[in-house]
Formats: C-alpha cells, structure tokens, sequence
C-alpha cells in the first residue's frame, strides 16, 4: 500500500468555504424555510411537505409556470433562426467586421433594467416613440392594458436584447468553418440551401446549443424587464415564475410557500440545464458504433 | 477528359499592381489528358496557387486556361469539371458515406438507379463499400480523403482530379500505403491527375511528369529521372534529390572546368560564348572518393545504413559524397567526378553541352 498524504484535503478547504458560504448555505436557508411554518419571534414549526403540495396544487404556480415556458418557447424560435440569419448575413472581412460586432453588442452591454426603462417609455401610447407612432396610425396599441400587447412588447423587447448575443456566437461558429469546405461545395455544384444544410448547419450545432441553453435559462428566470415595463400585468397576464415568487416572499412575506415555490423552480432550471448538457456531452463523444445504428 | 493548357497566366493577390508582387510570373504548361502530373516546389512557390486557378477557385489576373482548346478561364469552379481533394479532408458530415459520393451527381441531376450503380461502383473502386451506410464524420482521416477522392471520381465529365497535398494529414506508414492506390487508380482509371506537393519522394513516385516550381515559376518539367539526372537549374538540382545537388563555383572554358588549381574534365564542350565563371553542379552519387583528384578535407560521416554520407570541404566549401555503407574513406582524400553527370551552369540556368544541342 502507498501512503496516504490526508493533508491534500487541506487544499480544497478554501473553495468549499466559498461555494458553501455563496450557494449551499443560502440554498440550505431556503430548504429549512420550506419545510417548516414560521410565526415570527423566531418560532418554526415544522410541517413537511406541506408547502411543496401546496405550491403544486395551486393553480397560481401552474398558471405562472406555463406563461414562463410560453416565453422562453416563443423567444427561442424567434430569436435562434433571427441570429442564424443575421450571422450568415454578417460581412466577413475588412472595416464592416469591426462596424458590425460593436453595433451588435451593444444591446448586450445595457443593464437588464435600463433595457426595460427604455422599452417602457418606447411602448408608451403617450410620448413612446413606438406606442405613439402606432396610435398616431391608428392601431390600437396599449401595453398596460392589453395582454397581448404586452406579450408582443416582452418578446420584441428580448428579441431586440438577446438576437445579438444568439447572432455573434453563430457568427463565431460560422467563420471557424475552412473555407476548403465552400470549395468543395462549389466544386461539387452544391446550392446555398445545400450548403447551409450540409456544411453551416452542422458545423453551428455546437454554438446553437450552447446559444439555446444560455437563453433558455435567462428567459425562463427573467425578472427585471417585465417587472420594469409592465409590472407582471395587466392582470396576472405577465406574472412569470420570478415575478410569482418575488410578490409572494416580499409582498404577501409568505416566506413557507415562496422557499417551497423556490426549491421547484431551481430544480425545473436544474432538470432543463442537465437535459441540454446531456445532450451537449453526448454529441461531443459520438462514438463509432453509435453512429452505425445512427446510419440508413 | 480533356488536355489542359495554361497560357502565360500571372496571379496577383495583391491590388493588380506590379509592386504587390505575383504569386505566378507567367506560366506556361502544357498537361495531355490521362497523365499523372505532380507540381513540386517549397511552400509558397505559387503551387496551390496555380491548382485553384486550374479548378477554377481563383481566377488568374492575366493570362488563359484551356480544357481541350476551350477557353475555360472565366468560368466558375461547378463549370468547370474539375474535382479536388484538399489538404485536409472534406466531407459532408451530415450525410452518409454513400451519400456524399452521391452529392456531386444529385446537384448535376442524375437520380434513381443511374446514380446508384455509378455510386456503387465508385464505392467498390476506392475500396470503401464495407463503410458505405456510415456516416461520414466518423471516419478516420485518410478514409475520409478516400470519400472526397470518390466524389472526384463519380463524375464521369471530369477533365481532371486535383490533389493539394492530400496527404500531409495521415499517418506516415498509411502515406505510402495510400499513394500506391492513388497510383494503381491512376492507371485504372486513366483520369488526368495533378498533384501539388512539396514532399519530392511523393512527387516522384506518384507522378509521370513532374513540375518544379519556385518563385511563381516553372523551373523545369520533366520525368522523375531528367529531373534526378539532367536538372535544368541549381535549384532542381539542390531541391530535387536527398541530399542535394554540389554546385561548385569553377573557372570553365571548352571541354574543361578549373577548381581551385585543378582542372577537371567535363562531359562535352561548351559553346564558345561560355567561358569563365560557371557553376559546376554534380550529385553526390557521382563523386567518387579515391587517391588521386581534387583534395578534400572530410569534415563529417553520416551512416544512414543503406550508404554513407561523406562531407567535405573544397577549396573552403561544402561538399557532399556518397559511398556504398562500408567503403574505405582514405586519410589522403581526393574525389573525383563523373564527366557524364556533371553539369554547368551559368546564372543558375544549365548550358547544353554542344554535343547535346543537335
């Protein structure tokens, strides 16, 4: 037997000080809340699963839920072929190049709530340059107190957010690409369909999964821009998960339910973040025997 | 099929002007159908260069391209009938091994059972009908050289298969193994093949004809043993041959060259307009290390286990021999030349002896 030197463990000390005091504790909080009842004075009671079965069977949750899954559905299928577009369609070479990146990443240098200030007054039927130029159309436009307008408010706003980000990692997988593989198209007579099909497409999967995880999980927490602009309503229209969870902890000061509610919504993140890592994994080491069952 | 022709084609990467510099200076090259022809030169002589203006990927600023007469220089590389297999393997990852033989003729329009007898055949040709239904990603790469070879050759309409150093990523002991089938397809196939290198034993042995370049121009085209045995400039000579051709600096005039205090005697008689300083080139095959001859100081042996490199010094400059492995080196060492394999040279360029010139 070779000696043991236990003093190694010594070395990982200072990181699971770290992750302990930034996310175990806190997470450990928020599970000690959810098992139990409190009536201040510090006194707690405990009551199991009591709060889970509560958020689970409440219509508020599922009906906060679904508009949640709603929003991240309709952004990612926006937003995805808009990027792929717009990458493909990018200039590859000289001054535009320069031009190009910094026009795009400016959305992304915006912080979330100024993003939202900005669509707030835009979309004002009053003064907004957007709401005010439509009423002056005639259109009938009013975010504040038309759901529908205020979902197309949301979305065009994440779409004008977050396609740059969705474009530049699209377009970083797109210059990767040699270009021996474009003459060998143009050798072998392919179209621009076939060679986006057979060449671009397969060579982006990668980034596009990566750009579809990355959106998923910021739209599916979203809480400044629609808090922002439009306050979850009207009514309930727009009260997505975060927002749920927020007037419940901090309004209601339900604390019970809200770290119950919490616990499910880091495990929903969790499950959807494990499935496309998963998947990411899974591509990278595509085995040989795999891609024979995988084959006509 | 088609014989090819290139007519004083010159290439500028540059802005069209004179001062940016051409890759090519003015080449001319004549390619009959059905050869296996090999463009050899070091990096960046203009060879790749000339193979994309030949598929059509680049057009060339001045200058023509022929395919059996027909002016083919302005027209794009799908039009132009010209199959390449690249440096590093191409294929579409998508699709299956069969399909992307298949990709070239889909997009002409051949379908049905057409397309697939042509696919299978082509499939049995390069030896890859045993991974036809696999998908093409997984393949290792000189496998995946084999599929973009395939769908070279599964047009029929194809006036020529270009190769730009398709080996440089496979395996060495798979090299050999690859470029003798690439030969035997040759044969079989009887497809003009143009192969770009910069490896001379790939050159060499691959090829029927072999084209030196350097500095954007041909230097000589020729078989692999004129190139070996009569290089037309010192840069064949040194480039062209492991190691490389002497040049010797001398005085010549007639029939007789001047070393240092030495007189050597030449292989034929020069033309009278050639006359003192010359460069005498000679392979290290042809110096003989013997008693008697030019002296030399040997520096350096060199065992490569099949014969020994001898290096020397004459007159104050390198100079290399080879010997049988074995040979007895003597103290007092003198070499001497073969007449009938010593060539000279003037301004890089060699001067036919008279005797030749008839």
């Amino acid at each position: 037997m070779k000696p043991v030197n236990q003093k190694a463990w010594l070395l990982v000390v200072p990181v699971l000080a770290l992750v302990a005091l930034s996310a175990v504790i806190p997470l450990m909080t928020v599970v000690n809340y959810s098992v139990q009842d409190t009536f201040g004075n510090n006194q707690f009671f405990w009551v199991g699963t009591e709060w889970y079965r509560q958020v689970l069977t409440s219509e508020r949750f599922w009906q906060a839920l679904f508009r949640t899954l709603m929003f991240s559905a309709i952004i990612l299928v926006l937003e995805i072929p808009l990027g792929v577009i717009v990458a493909l369609n990018m200039p590859r070479k000289g001054w535009p190049v320069a031009v190009c990146l910094v026009l795009m990443a400016l959305p992304l240098l915006i912080p979330w709530n100024v993003v939202g200030t900005i669509w707030q007054v835009f979309g004002r039927v009053d003064i907004g340059l957007l709401g005010a130029s439509l009423a002056g159309m005639g259109v009938d436009y009013n975010y504040v107190q038309d759901p529908v307008d205020a979902w197309a408010t949301l979305i065009l706003m994440d779409v004008w957010h977050w396609t740059s980000l969705v474009a530049l990692l699209a377009y970083a997988g797109l210059v990767s690409i040699p270009d021996a593989y474009y003459q060998a198209a143009r050798i072998d007579g392919a179209s621009g369909w076939s060679v986006f099909l057979h060449i671009q497409l397969p060579r982006l999967r990668r980034v596009l999964t990566i750009a579809i995880l990355l959106r998923f999980m910021d739209s599916f927490m979203i809480y400044t821009e629609p808090f922002v602009v439009t306050g979850g309503g009207p009514g309930n229209s727009t009260t997505f998960l975060s927002i749920d969870l927020v007037q419940m902890a901090v309004g209601q000061f339900d604390l019970g339910p809200a770290a119950a509610w919490s616990i499910i919504y880091f495990l929903i993140i969790l499950a959807f973040s494990w499935a496309f890592y998963s998947v990411m994994v899974r591509d990278d080491g595509e085995s040989p025997a795999r891609a024979k069952e995988g084959g006509e | 099929m088609a014989r090819i022709l290139l007519d004083a084609v010159r290439h500028t990467y540059g802005a069209g002007t004179e001062a940016a510099g051409y890759a090519l200076k003015g080449v001319d090259l004549d390619l009959e159908d059905g050869g296996a022809f090999a463009l050899l030169g070091p990096s960046g002589c203009g060879k790749t260069t000339l193979l994309n203006i030949l598929s059509g990927l680049v057009t060339p600023s001045k200058g023509r391209v022929l395919f059996d007469g027909e002016d083919v220089t302005g027209l794009p590389a799908d039009r132009r009938n010209v199959a390449q297999v690249f440096q590093f393997p191409v294929v579409y990852d998508t699709m299956s091994v069969r399909e992307n033989i298949a990709f070239p003729l889909r997009n002409r329009g051949v379908k049905g059972a057409a397309l697939k007898a042509r696919v299978d055949e082509i499939l049995d040709v390069i030896g890859l009908a045993h991974v036809a239904d696999n998908r093409a990603r997984n393949l290792s790469a000189e496998l995946k050289q084999k599929v973009s070879l395939g769908r070279g050759l599964v047009r029929d309409d194809v006036a020529a298969i270009l190769f730009d150093e398709p080996l440089t990523v496979i395996d060495p002991a798979l090299k050999w193994e690859l470029r003798t089938q690439l030969r035997a397809l040759h044969t079989r196939s009887r497809r003009t093949m143009i192969y770009v290198t910069h490896d001379q034993t790939e050159a060499l042995t691959f090829a029927d004809r072999v084209v030196v370049m350097n500095n954007g121009e041909i230097l000589q085209v020729g078989e692999p043993a004129d190139l070996f045995e009569r290089p037309e400039s010192t840069f064949v000579g040194y480039f062209i041959g492991s190691p490389g051709m002497n040049v010797i600096p001398a005085l010549a005039e007639g029939r007789t060259a001047r070393i240092g205090g030495r007189e050597i005697e030449l292989g034929g008689t020069l033309p009278p307009a050639v006359r003192g300083e010359v460069e005498i080139g000679v392979r290290p095959e042809a110096v003989t290390l013997q008693g008697s001859g030019l002296p030399v100081q040997v520096t350096r042996l060199e065992d490569t286990g099949r014969f020994t490199i001898v290096r020397m010094q004459l007159e104050g400059r390198p100079l290399v021999a080879l010997t049988p492995e074995g040979g007895a080196i003597p103290a007092d060492a003198h070499v001497s030349f073969d007449p009938a394999r010593t060539h000279v040279y003037v301004g890089g360029r060699r001067v036919p002896f008279l005797e030749d010139g008839a």
